[in-house]
């Protein structure tokens, strides 16, 4: 069993208990004559914008034949710095549109020290588009919060960092 | 007549062939419905036009005899669904591969004027016919010739760089920074080639669609520089109309004039 040796030196490298996040985010409710619940990402970026983390990513995945899969492109920051090198769906990241109310999602990422933002992308058919970042710095010395917050497609948006 | 001796002089690129060349101020364009596009199975539809006004059907429709789209995997293929209106030409794409497609039209023409018992007389055909064209007894012959592009960038996915490689006639541009991924505030970097080498000092003129709807043109201009190189920080998000057009440069026809032209149409979307 040569294969078992560097398969377990690398478990051994993972550490026992990882820093997590808690991210909320409000989809609101929306008074509109033909409403769909909106596609929905949220990533965490570094300063330079490129992807450090994949949260979440919310779309049409019960459409036959992958229909939803022709609509990520409208999540277009998240389409731009991850989406497209990504084949969906992704494990533990990737479901089905949620109905308005508050979500919530976490992670354990696994983060270089730095400075990086929270980012939370909506995109709805026949509504809008918003993106709404909130920054933060990575380790955090004791539980932290930040928030953000929408004015039209996201509502409230809280992380909080545990240490 | 001295031409023939100096048509061995020339290559013909088998993808080139005749397209009429737009000697007016009239804008030849294509707009595609999407030029970022996600999913297994995704299409574009294609507007494509001789027009006045960006970006409205306002004058002929756009001749797509020569239509072609170069695949990411470096195979061409023709659109489906081409229909040719009043005004405008339409088509459409079936993206069946992840990476970016170059569509395009692109012209190597000879062109002639002469008059012949007093009677003028226009000719226009490939340039090893030149030769042949002009009859015996013909006054007052001014020849020309000239090569013209018009090419537009779509990807599905991730964005791929295999379409861009020049095959060195006439005017092209080698992207630096990706056609499909162009945002407002970004300076988008692109290269201009004559003949494959670096055009320096061009003129490039960009100008955005919905015409109509202001009451300047739009329009501004960037110089290449001594590498060919140029750029752009599109001031709004839209369909961007960019051409780049040279004339009377030497030409291997004895006494014609070259005519070179480059057109494309970038999208460019909010950050």
């Amino acid at each position: 069993m040569r294969i078992a040796v560097p398969a377990l030196a690398l478990l051994s490298a993972v550490p026992a208990s990882a820093a997590g996040v808690t991210v909320s985010v409000e989809i609101p409710k929306l008074d509109v004559a033909e409403y769909h619940k909106p596609y929905l990402a949220i990533w965490i970026e570094k300063s330079d914008q490129s992807v450090a983390a994949n949260l979440a990513v919310w779309y049409g995945t019960k459409l036959k034949e992958n229909e939803g899969e022709k609509w990520l492109k409208d999540l277009r920051q998240w389409w731009r710095r991850a989406g497209r090198d990504l084949k969906m769906p992704i494990d533990g990241v990737s479901g089905p549109t949620r109905a308005p109310g508050t979500e919530t999602v976490t992670a354990t990422p696994t983060l270089e020290p730095g400075s990086y933002s929270l980012v939370v992308e909506a995109a709805r058919e026949s509504g809008g588009r918003e993106v709404v970042k909130v920054p933060f710095t990575w380790p955090a010395e004791a539980a932290t919060s930040a928030s953000g917050a929408g004015t039209s497609e996201l509502g409230a948006i809280k992380l909080d960092i545990q240490p | 007549m001295t031409v023939r001796r100096h048509l061995a002089l020339f290559v013909t690129a088998a993808v080139l062939a005749a397209v009429p060349f737009t000697a007016t101020a009239h804008r030849q364009w294509i707009v595609p419905s999407a030029t970022v596009l996600s999913g297994d199975d995704p299409w574009v539809s294609f507007d494509a036009a001789v027009s006045n006004e960006l970006f409205y059907a306002d004058h002929n429709p756009l001749k797509l005899d020569n239509l072609s789209v170069e695949l990411p995997d470096g195979t061409y293929a023709a659109p489906e669904n081409i229909a040719t209106g009043k005004y405008r030409s339409v088509f459409d794409l079936h993206l069946t591969q992840p990476g970016t497609y170059k569509v395009f039209t692109a012209g190597d023409n000879a062109m002639a004027s002469y008059e012949l018992n007093g009677e003028k007389k226009r000719w226009r055909g490939k340039k090893d016919e030149i030769g042949t064209a002009i009859p015996e007894g013909a006054t007052n012959v001014e020849l020309s010739e000239g090569q013209n592009r018009l090419e537009v960038f779509v990807t599905r996915g991730a964005p791929t760089d295999t379409v861009f490689k020049p095959i060195g006639l006439g005017l092209e541009l080698v992207p630096v920074t990706h056609p499909n991924d162009l945002f407002v505030g970004e300076a988008a970097s692109f290269k201009l080639l004559l003949d494959g080498q670096p055009a320096k000092g061009v003129e490039v003129t960009y100008i955005p669609g919905n015409a109509r709807y202001r009451n300047g043109t739009g329009e501004a201009k960037v110089t290449t520089g001594d590498d060919g190189s140029f750029q752009i920080t599109f001031p709004e998000a839209g369909m961007f109309w960019v051409n780049a057009t040279q004339q009377d440069l030497p030409s291997q026809i004895e006494g014609a004039k070259r005519r070179v032209g480059y057109t494309t149409v970038l999208e460019v979307l909010n950050p």
